[in-house]
C-alpha cells in the first residue's frame, strides 16, 4: 500500500536552515547537510528545501548545497525558491535534486509550468501555493519569503491549483499561511477542498503541532504527505515515534 | 574495484544514481560510449523523461546496439526498465525488446493519484538474488505513470489499485520500476545485491 509521507521542511536563508513564525522573524536552526542527514536517519520519507528569500531577492537555490545534500541523501528531495527558467531547474536536477517546486515564478508566468513539464515530466514539477484565508475565501499570495515584498496574486487558490494540474504539475504543496508556524493543526477544510479539486498528490503544509494533527490531516483531508518544520527541528515531535503511532492508528507508514 | 557503466542519455538527474553507486564503493563511469559500456563489469540504464525522447537520445549515440550485445548484469531503472521492454503506451517507438512486455498507463481511478508517487511495498516472488534479504512488504520509492503488467519475468510485484511489476529479470537484464537510489536502506541493499551478481 502506498504510504503517507512525512516530510520535514528545511527553510534555507544565507546557507543555513532557518525558521520563522508566519514567515517572519527568522532564526537560525542549523546546518543544511547535518540536519538533512539527521532526518534521513530518523526515517523521513522525503525532504523539501525552501530557499525562502529567493524569489523576492532575485536569487535562486544554491547549487553547492544541492550537490552536498545529494551526495549524502538516499531519499528523494525537492528544492524550491527562485527557480524561474528551465535552465535553472536543469542545473538543480543535474546536481541531484529529484523535484523542483515552483511558486512565485509560476504565478508571474503560468506557461512556465508547461515548459517545465515538457522538459522534465510531471513527476519533477511541484507547484507550491501559499494560500491565505481572507473573509472565508482562499487567496494565493506571492513573494511570501519577505513580508515587505509579499503581495496578493489576485488568484483564487482552488482555481490556481486546478490550472496548475491542467498544465501538467505532478504534485501540489499547499501551504496554509493562517496556520503556518503556530502549531494549531493543519487547515483541514482548505486542504479537503483542494483534495476534491485535483487528482495529483497533495501535500499539506502549515500548522503541525501534535501527532494527532498528522492523523487528522491524513484521515480527514486525505492528503498524500504532510510537511512540518519547527516541531521536527525543535524535537517537539520525534519522527520514529510519530510514524509508529500513525501506523498503529491504521495509516500506511514506511517504518 | 569493479567498474559500473552508468549510461548517460543526456537526460537530467542521474546524480542520485551516481552518488548511490559511489556510496557502494564502486567506480562509476558515466558514459554513452558503446565501447565503455560493453567493457564494464555492470551496466545501469537509468531513465528520465518520456519514452520516445529518451529512446531517441540513446539511439543517436550507438548505445542501443551496445546494449543488445551485453552479457554482464544490466539493470534498467524506472523508465530505463520500460525502455528495455518491447513498447510503451507512452510512445510510438518500439522499445529495445530485451525484456518481454509492454508498458501501460495507470488509468485515473477514484482515490488513486497518477503519477504513482511515493513509498510503496514490494512483494517478492521467487528468490532472485537481486532481492536477497529484502523482506516482503519492504517500502521502496516509486515515481511513474506507466507500468509493466505482472509476467513470468516478474521478481517482485507492487499494488497500486492493481498489481504491477516492481522488479523483473530476463536473462542478464534486471529492471526496477522503483528507484533503488532513492529507497533508503532497502534500495541500498538492492544495489549492493546487484553489484554482487
Amino acid at each position: 500500500m502506498l504510504s503517507r509521507r512525512i516530510i520535514p521542511c528545511l527553510d534555507v536563508a544565507d546557507g543555513k536552515v532557518v525558521k520563522g513564525v508566519q514567515f517572519k522573524n527568522h532564526e537560525i536552526v542549523g546546518e543544511i547537510v547535518d540536519l538533512a542527514q539527521r532526518y534521513v536517519e530518523e526515517g523521513a520519507d522525503e525532504l523539501v528545501f525552501y530557499h525562502i528569500t529567493a524569489s523576492a531577492d532575485g536569487e535562486t537555490v544554491n547549487l553547492d548545497w544541492v550537490d552536498a545534500v545529494a551526495q549524502r541523501l538516499d531519499i528523494p528531495f525537492c528544492v524550491a525558491g527562485g527557480i524561474r527558467s528551465v535552465a535553472d531547474a536543469a542545473a538543480r536536477l543535474e546536481a541531484g535534486a529529484d523535484k523542483i517546486s515552483i511558486n512565485s515564478p509560476a504565478l508571474e508566468n503560468p506557461d512556465f509550468i508547461d515548459e517545465m513539464v515538457a522538459a522534465f515530466g510531471s513527476q519533477c514539477v511541484v507547484i507550491g501555493i501559499d494560500s491565505l484565508e481572507v473573509d472565508g475565501r482562499y487567496q494565493v499570495k506571492q513573494y511570501t519569503g519577505r513580508p515587505d515584498k509579499m503581495q496578493d496574486s489576485r488568484r483564487d487558490t482552488l482555481t490556481w491549483a486546478k490550472e496548475a494540474v491542467e498544465r501538467g504539475a505532478g504534485e501540489i504543496v499547499l501551504n496554509c499561511m493562517n496556520q503556518d508556524g503556530v502549531r494549531q493543526g493543519y487547515d483541514i477544510a482548505q486542504l479537503a477542498a483542494v483534495r476534491q479539486a485535483v487528482s495529483v498528490p497533495l501535500i499539506a503544509s502549515g500548522g503541525a503541532g501534535t501527532m494527532a494533527h498528522f492523523k487528522d490531516v491524513f484521515e480527514q483531508a486525505d492528503v498524500d504527505g504532510a510537511i512540518a518544520a519547527s516541531v521536527f527541528h525543535k524535537k517537539i515531535i520525534d519522527i520514529p515515534e510519530l510514524k509508529v503511532w500513525l501506523r498503529d492508528q491504521g495509516l500506511a507508514m514506511r517504518i | 574495484m569493479q567498474r559500473v557503466a552508468l549510461i548517460n542519455s543526456g537526460c537530467a538527474n542521474i546524480a542520485s544514481v551516481r552518488y548511490a553507486l559511489l556510496r557502494q564503493g564502486v567506480e562509476v563511469d558515466v558514459t554513452a560510449d558503446p565501447k565503455r559500456i560493453t567493457s564494464a563489469d555492470k551496466v545501469i540504464f537509468p531513465g528520465v523523461g518520456s519514452f520516445d525522447y529518451a529512446l531517441e537520445a540513446v539511439e543517436k549515440s550507438g548505445v542501443v546496439e551496445a546494449m543488445r550485445g551485453l552479457t554482464q548484469p544490466t539493470m534498467g531503472i524506472c523508465l530505463g526498465m520500460q525502455m528495455l521492454a518491447q513498447a510503451s503506451a507512452e510512445g510510438q517507438k518500439p522499445g529495445l525488446g530485451l525484456i518481454k512486455g509492454q508498458a501501460q498507463r495507470f488509468d485515473d481511478a477514484p482515490g488513486r493519484s497518477v503519477p504513482h508517487m511515493g513509498w510503496n511495498q514490494l512483494e517478492p516472488c521467487g528468490d532472485d538474488p537481486l532481492l536477497r534479504g529484502v523482506e516482503a512488504g519492504a517500502y521502496v520509492y516509486f515515481v511513474h505513470s506507466y507500468y509493466l503488467p505482472p509476467s513470468p519475468n516478474t521478481i517482485a510485484r507492487c499494488d497500486y489499485g492493481q498489481p504491477f511489476t516492481a522488479a523483473l529479470r530476463q536473462d542478464n537484464f534486471w529492471g526496477c520500476q522503483f528507484h533503488p537510489e532513492l529507497s533508503a536502506n532497502v534500495g541500498a541493499k538492492i544495489l549492493s545485491n546487484f553489484l554482487a551478481l
